[in-house]
């Protein structure tokens, strides 16, 4: 059995975690942890648990073993969902959906702690903040269909920004979006991760995008997954800046 | 015209124009969620427990009610148990449904029991305390879309997103279906059991092509919706015609202007 390595402030530890779905084993024993600041790439073909492991960790699947927490706290009594920012695979979304552009930034408000509670003057001005940081402000009124692919990314990262969140999830953020979108996009989220108190965990296929970023080595490996990390220590230190400034400064270059 | 003035026909409008508002409210989250067919499911569930109402001689529409609320569960337990075929619970009750309903319906043929109208709606059927049925569910679905409107808002649009918010999808979902129960049970018997989805979606499909936000689409549904039951109710009235039938031609009249209005218009 694998020793389970020490993790200083964890904000994801996956412990002897087993998962079978109809029968098939598609995790088996899985550990890892994941620490405050780290990027996070996991990788691996189709059909090799990815999307499993991501529904794992945010609650949305169960281990048939092992144990999950987040923030140190194991998922069940798991409470501060607003701490986690999510951004979808562009494939689930509807094209025909009758959202606007501002409606879907603001659904990023509704988290178990807000429910029942009024919407305040502040949280509000985080859906404008948001919406100018990734410089979509313009598009507000828009129904979310009739975006690119580009700016239908821009909005969900908007939505996951909006509560400030301290671990952002993104599954697959760039499938069906053109090589040079994507790459925009990834500066942008690179840039995020040098810049602020983020930790990221990215689903991509996009191995050489991971590569570049993290290394040629995964830091932990099993027969059909691998996960590649770079540590906060890799960085220059958080500057700890506002992050809708900086967002604003740096979508204004033109993603 | 003096159908107009007949306290049937006026309660048979009252209890219209209720379920014309609460029809679409439910209606949006179905055909977003693209759940069209349960409508039709939990109406033919209905009607069996209405038939059974009957033969026990027990309040009817209270028999349908529970009956679609048990249809609805036993939905929500099938479509775990056959994840990723969904339709297929849905199948599998509505045909459980009408078979159930239709043995009902030969034992209690000494009863005086107007199938017709169960199946096609009626003007003429709906009396006080129905009405009363109709204006609970109705208040019932008010208050439970305007308290969980943002919840209901993320679940529709990204059931996934929703869950990672650490929202109680399950339960809405639960409670979404168990709505929709009680809304098409009590709308049975203006519109009738074959009809009854048409006004869960049709006001929406109308709306979708129209609406420029979520929350004017919702609007217009109500909008649409009322539009189809008024016209749909008054020419049943006057020409003697059966109301869920008027309903929902007045529904596809107003589909099929909106869509040849777009192309023309090129909206």
């Amino acid at each position: 059995m694998e020793v389970i390595q020490t993790c200083h402030d964890p904000i994801i530890n996956i412990d002897h975690v087993s998962f079978a779905y109809q029968n098939k084993q598609v995790l088996t024993d899985f550990n890892f942890c994941v620490q405050q600041r780290d990027f996070v790439g996991l990788v691996g073909s189709n059909g090799a648990g990815k999307t499993t492991l991501l529904k794992m960790i945010v609650g949305l699947h169960k281990p048939t073993q092992g144990q999950i927490r987040l923030f140190g706290q194991p998922l069940e009594q798991f409470k501060d969902w607003h701490r986690i920012g999510y951004v979808p695979q562009k494939s689930s979304l509807n094209p025909l959906f009758p959202a606007t552009v501002y409606e879907v930034v603001k659904s990023g408000l509704y988290v178990r702690k807000t429910m029942f509670t009024r919407m305040t003057k502040e949280m509000l001005q985080k859906v404008e903040d948001a919406m100018q940081a990734l410089g979509i402000e313009n598009l507000r009124d828009s129904l979310i269909g009739r975006l690119s692919g580009g700016q239908q990314q821009r909005v969900f990262l908007a939505r996951a920004l909006v509560n400030n969140p301290d671990l952002l999830i993104l599954d697959e953020p760039t499938i069906g979006i053109d090589q040079k979108t994507q790459e925009s996009f990834f500066q942008l989220i690179f840039h995020m991760h040098q810049h602020h108190n983020i930790t990221f965990l990215l689903v991509s296929h996009d191995l050489q995008m991971v590569h570049n970023y993290m290394g040629q080595e995964p830091k932990k490996q099993t027969d059909r997954l691998q996960l590649y990390v770079r540590h906060s220590h890799d960085l220059q230190d958080c500057r700890e800046t506002d992050l809708t400034h900086t967002l604003r400064h740096f979508t204004n270059g033109g993603l | 015209m003096e159908i107009f003035t007949y306290d049937f026909f006026i309660r048979a409008m009252i209890g219209g124009v209720l379920i014309g508002f609460m029809a679409p409210l439910i209606g949006i989250f179905v055909v977003l969620r693209r759940l069209s067919p349960i409508g039709d499911t939990l109406a033919h569930i209905s009607i069996a427990g209405v038939a059974l109402g009957f033969l026990i001689q027990v309040y009817p529409l209270a028999v349908g009610i529970v009956m679609a609320v048990l249809g609805a569960l036993a939905i929500e337990y099938l479509r775990k148990t056959y994840k990723g075929y969904a339709e297929l619970s849905i199948a599998i009750l509505m045909s459980g449904g009408v078979a159930f309903a239709s043995i009902l319906f030969t034992l209690g043929k000494g009863f005086n029991m107007n199938v017709s109208s169960y199946l096609f709606g009626s003007i003429l059927s709906l009396n006080a305390i129905d009405l009363w049925m109709v204006l609970s569910v109705t208040i019932v679905v008010y208050i439970f879309v305007r308290i969980f409107k943002r919840e209901l808002f993320l679940l529709t649009f990204d059931e996934d997103a929703a869950g990672v918010s650490g929202l109680p999808t399950k339960w809405l979902n639960v409670a979404i279906t168990i709505l929709t129960a009680l809304v098409v049970s009590v709308a049975i018997k203006i519109v009738g059991a074959l009809l009854i989805s048409a006004l869960l979606t049709i006001p929406i499909a109308c709306s979708m092509v129209l609406g420029r936000s979520y929350k004017q689409t919702i609007a217009l549904s109500v909008l649409f919706s009322e539009i189809g039951v008024v016209v749909g109710l008054s020419l049943a009235g006057i020409y003697n015609l059966a109301p869920g039938g008027m309903v929902v031609l007045t529904l596809i009249a107003c589909l099929i202007l909106i869509l040849i209005g777009r192309k023309i218009l090129r909206y």
